[in-house]
């Protein structure tokens, strides 16, 4: 991330069906090689928000620009620089996995250039999703995380320099979910894709995502690293310790800062002293909390 | 080569691919032969059942009407693709591609068309030893049969485009299937239009399907039979007339339904559509 290239940039972007609003004011940015996670309950608005970013959708106001065009006039050129893996595909059930892959990367031909290469050639791709030996099965014959590796690949064979995944793991089974994050963490460790990724399942989000953006009720409640959004939410840590035969419990934000005190204060008199950490679990289910009630 | 370029030829290999596969699966292979089988047993029950006067068998004259049946029904099979690559996402895969609704378009055409006349030959080749009294031999009728062919192929694939772009689900399909049918019923393809009322007659000629049907026959038969058709005549200048009245319409009409049906293309259209299939089973 030394190049500070803005490849996303979403500024009060609205959508609205009929009298519904389900994206209020979303505002962010991402940069060229970030990998973005955009995370929340079901119904908080991703899958809106991405088909909007995917050119897919119209919004009802806002602006947006993705790799610095307006997705809802991106033309064919545009698209091409956009890789798109979707929830769910079950399409070309009767092509094979390789000839599928090679007939969608004939598109992108045109779109080389002296120092990229596109589209990838097929069988390095295949063999980079894991599906070597699946490479001349029917599509239709694969299974759910084949399927799902398969459609990153389609959705990689151009060299996008943005990729969107919607919910990418959603129903794999925990050796397919495994196999697809490495996947992942692979072509971010490249660092020259932009991913943005939406996932419900935070753990998801924590093990591949530089930034995570929590999205609920149509906004977005919380913008940082993993560590940021741990921060960002008060009075979570947890901190207990003995003294005088005497059990305390106490929740403080600056966690180190009130040991410290303890310390200073009792000296050796503190014992058994325990500070549990906020998990990002924590932080999560709080802050979806608070937009609840604020929505309220 | 430019985006455009590739993609024509992407389009082509495409539409190849399809069109092999749907002669290397199973179901498909049903699908190829089945009308054409029924149809042949039609034309062999029809071959000595003599029409009035006119010293020709139903059978002769049937056997060019199916063909133009046949051509008229690509109709169907290109709404149906249409349809089917809207549900199961390959019309969203290709709004994904730069360039990849040219492409799938393209090989659409192919797939359909090359099917076409593929279903054709299943059909004709056998029926020529059925049927007596056509005229095979004679290059002249094979022009004509090309012509009508190709002017009906431009003619009904936009149409058939504009419908599946309209008629959004599986189902909806099944509906166009009947109309069609009762259009084919009335179109003088089994038996001479000149036995119905004057009524259907006035409806089956604003349809290209009656018109594919003429013009085969008037590829096919000898110039006697003319005799029992609307005028005694083969009006090959007012069949092109009408087919060329509806590939203009259809051509017009083609490119604006399916840029707007791709338009509310999204991951999430795709998935409710599927979500209300599901629920019907």
């Amino acid at each position: 991330m030394t190049t500070s290239e803005v490849v996303l940039d979403v500024e009060g972007l609205r959508m609205r069906y009929g009298p519904a609003d389900v994206l209020h004011d979303v505002t962010f940015r991402a940069r060229r090689g970030e990998v973005v996670c955009l995370l929340g309950p079901n119904g908080a608005g991703k899958t809106t928000t991405i088909e909007i970013l995917e050119g897919f959708r119209m919004r009802s106001a806002g602006r947006v620009e993705v790799l610095g065009t307006d997705p809802a006039r991106g033309g064919e050129d545009w698209r091409a620089r956009v890789g798109v893996v979707l929830q769910s595909w079950r399409d070309h059930g009767k092509w094979r996995v390789r000839e599928l892959l090679e007939h969608l990367g004939r598109y992108y031909a045109a779109y080389a250039t002296e120092t990229v290469a596109r589209p990838w050639r097929a069988d390095r791709l295949i063999a980079a999703v894991g599906l070597t030996e699946q490479a001349e099965h029917k599509i239709r014959t694969l299974s759910g995380g084949q399927r799902r590796r398969f459609d990153v690949a389609v959705g990689l064979v151009g060299r996008p320099e943005l990729v969107f995944l919607d919910e990418p793991t959603a129903g794999l089974d925990p050796v397919a979910r495994r196999a697809f994050h490495e996947l992942v963490l692979e072509l971010a460790a490249e660092g020259d894709t932009t991913i943005l990724l939406t996932t419900h399942d935070l753990a998801e989000a924590e093990k591949l995502a530089d930034r995570i953006m929590v999205l609920d009720g149509g906004r977005i409640v919380a913008d940082g690293t993993v560590a940021q959004l741990a921060h960002q939410i008060a009075g979570e840590d947890e901190v207990r310790w003995t003294r005088d035969g005497q059990r305390f419990a106490r929740s403080a934000t600056e966690s180190t800062r009130l040991v410290f005190d303890l310390f200073k204060r009792y000296g050796e008199e503190i014992e058994d002293l325990e500070v549990r950490r906020a998990s990002l679990e924590d932080t999560y289910l709080s802050l979806v909390r608070q937009a609840e009630e604020a929505a309220r | 080569m430019s985006p455009t370029a590739t993609a024509w030829r992407a389009g082509w290999s495409r539409g190849l691919i399809e069109l092999r596969q749907s002669f290397t699966n199973g179901a498909d292979l049903f699908g190829h032969f089945l009308w054409p089988v029924l149809m042949l047993v039609t034309t062999y029950f029809l071959r000595n059942v003599s029409f009035g006067q006119s010293g020709l068998s139903l059978g002769a004259l049937a056997l060019p009407g199916i063909l133009g049946m046949n051509a008229g029904m690509s109709m169907v099979s290109m709404s149906q693709h249409l349809t089917a690559d809207r549900e199961d996402g390959t019309l969203l895969r290709a709004k994904a591609t730069p360039h990849g609704m040219t492409g799938y378009l393209l090989g659409k055409i192919i797939l359909v068309a090359g099917g076409l006349v593929a279903d054709l030959a299943i059909f004709l080749v056998p029926g020529m030893f059925l049927v007596p009294g056509l005229a095979f031999g004679d290059a002249g009728a094979w022009l004509t049969v090309l012509w009508v062919l190709v002017l009906g192929l431009v003619a009904t694939l936009p149409l058939g485009a504009v419908l599946g772009s309209v008629f959004v689900s599986a189902r909806s399909q099944g509906l166009i299937q009947l109309p069609v049918l009762g259009l084919i019923a009335i179109s003088g393809i089994f038996y001479p239009i000149t036995a119905l009322p004057e009524w259907v007659q006035w409806i089956a000629q604003a349809f290209p399907v009656y018109w594919l049907g003429l013009g085969m026959r008037s590829a096919l038969l000898p110039d006697a039979a003319a005799a029992v058709e609307i005028g005694a005549s083969w009006r090959p200048v007012e069949t092109a007339g009408v087919l060329v009245a509806w590939a203009v319409l259809g051509l017009l009409t083609a490119p604006f339904l399916l840029r707007r049906m791709a338009r509310g293309e999204s991951g999430s259209s795709v998935a409710a559509r599927r979500e209300k299939a599901l629920q019907r089973i």
